[in-house]
């Protein structure tokens, strides 16, 4: 029971602090996952006076991914039929050309000011709709999510910090009797310190174990799953390798810096 | 004969206070039998904390076992205190160890290999009558078995030199006689030298001894 408790407080801590962590990686990619989503479904139109390739249109700006030229055949078809087939060629020519230009990945307002412009400038190139708009109003959307997850991320982490530091004075005092005993019969100070480190990682072994069970759980949870399928976007939840190391090294960096801590902080009593 | 504690015009005092122990001079053999005694607040533990590197002489020089400790080295004065046996008037148990390891820690710090400790520990338990208490902690135990295991974590790595502290302060007539059995145990066979703090002499003791009597900051030479 002593030693449960020994490490739950330090565990719960550490715990607390790669939860945040790996929420807000997930932010980060439902964001990243979100904005793709936007590009895929976003695009901008243009009218030309002339028939553009592939190619001269990549040339005007580097964020476009894609072009297609929309058929003029429905145009026509709106217009009266009573023209015959031959003048309906000449139609067709003499029709300006409409393209729909995918971008590379959804953009910024200033990113579609500039593309806007570049797009106006080219000489075959007579009218472009960027439905900017509704743009602003998704981008503005994004960016206060974002804002929001951040400060949620950093609340919680100078929480637990705070946390983290009251649990080391506990700590610092309940080690640095015994530590000082080991000192009266000579312990060097590597061996004084050895129980304290051997503890540290421990509860960061501990703590990166039990974040693994927890976010491979959620992971495989039905409703966090429909959650993400109804926004139409799909990301790695939780990686268990990758992920996995990021958050094992940061606990155990982390248990590693606070028992440094303690052992510098140590009043020798000579 | 070769001198394990020597002190010249040895000053003692706790910073900001006055004077504890006052120009003490005085040495002691190898291998000898000390008991100091005094009234309260005399200043025997403070002498006894001088004498293993925990209050540093305000003036004076005082050798223990070849290191001088005026002006000593914190690697130095770990070596030395590899080597003494301390058993102190608060015992300094820990807590969180059984009573099992905490006899062991001098043998740890020394590196003494597992079997050695073991055996050195079963048997050290068996001298102090607590072998069915070795996987309790201190706290489980009454003051006088936490004394008990305060001698035998003394006794455990055979030091050099015994420093205990009102050892049998705590105990009944029985278990004194344990104590006391082992130290002398410990003086005639292996030729450690012990240094006692006490207000008790005991009448039965087999061996020779000298007797130190602390009064105003003096160190007196009783026999
Ligand atoms: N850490 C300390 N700081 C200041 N004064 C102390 C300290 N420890 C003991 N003293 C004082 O030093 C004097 C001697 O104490 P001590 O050596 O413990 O006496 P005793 O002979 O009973 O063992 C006492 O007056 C005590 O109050
Ligand atoms: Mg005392």
């Amino acid at each position: 029971m002593q030693s449960i408790k020994n490490h739950l407080s330090l565990v719960l801590a550490l715990l607390s602090i790669l939860f945040s962590m790996q929420v807000f990686i997930i932010a980060e990619r439902s964001i990243e996952a979100y904005k793709e989503n936007l590009a895929n479904n976003y695009s901008v139109v243009v009218v030309s006076k002339k028939t553009l390739s592939k190619e001269d249109i990549a040339k005007i700006n580097p964020l476009i991914a894609e072009s297609f030229e929309l058929s003029p055949d429905h145009v026509i078809k709106r217009l009266d039929s009573g023209i015959d087939a031959k003048n309906t060629e000449l139609l067709k020519v003499t029709l300006p050309r409409f393209y729909k230009l995918s971008l590379k990945h959804y953009p910024s307002p200033s990113e579609i000011q500039k593309l806007t412009k570049e797009l106006r400038n080219h000489a075959a190139i007579k009218k472009v709709e960027d439905f900017s708009h509704s743009h602003d109003t998704t981008y503005k959307l994004l960016l206060l999510f974002k804002g929001m997850v951040t400060v949620f991320s950093v609340c919680i982490f100078v929480v637990t910090t705070l946390l983290v530091f009251k649990e080391l004075r506990i700590w610092q005092f309940k080690h640095s009797e015994r530590m000082s005993i080991m000192g009266l019969f000579g312990a060097p100070m590597w061996l004084r310190s050895a129980v304290l480190f051997r503890l540290a990682i421990m509860d960061a072994i501990i703590a990166s174990a039990l974040s693994y069970v927890i976010f491979k759980g959620i992971e495989s949870n039905e409703w966090i799953i429909s959650q993400f399928q109804s926004i139409g976007i799909e990301i790695v939840i939780f990686d268990s390798i990758g992920d996995f190391f990021k958050l094992a090294s940061v606990a155990i960096v982390l248990s590693i810096v606070l028992a440094s801590l303690i052992v510098v902080w140590h009043k020798e009593e000579v | 004969m070769d001198k394990v504690i020597v002190a010249k015009n040895l000053s003692l005092s706790y910073s900001g206070h006055e004077t504890i122990i006052n120009q003490a001079s005085f040495d002691i053999t190898s291998g000898s039998f000390v008991f100091i005694t005094g009234a309260s607040g005399s200043g025997k533990s403070t002498l006894l904390k001088s004498l293993y590197g925990a209050l540093k002489p305000q003036q004076g020089s005082l050798i223990v076992g070849g290191v001088e400790l005026n002006g000593v080295t914190r690697s130095k004065l770990n070596f030395l205190r590899r080597h003494l046996g301390i058993v102190f008037q608060d015992y300094k148990l820990v807590k969180e160890w059984t009573i099992e390891k905490n006899i062991m820690l001098p043998l740890i710090i020394n590196g003494y290999e597992k079997s050695v400790t073991q055996n050195q520990v079963d048997s050290l338990l068996k001298h102090v009558r607590l072998k069915h208490q070795a996987g309790k902690f201190p706290l489980e135990l009454s003051g006088g078995e936490q004394q008990r295991v305060a001698m035998a974590r003394a006794l455990s790595h055979n030091p050099i030199l015994i420093l205990a502290d009102e050892p049998t302060g705590n105990l009944d007539d029985y278990s004194s006689g344990l104590i006391w059995n082992l130290l002398e145990g410990a003086n005639t066979q292996l030729k450690t030298t012990v240094i006692v703090v006490t207000h008790h002499i005991p009448e039965s003791l087999n061996v020779d001894y000298k007797h130190f009597h602390i009064e105003y900051g003096s160190i007196y030479a009783v026999n």
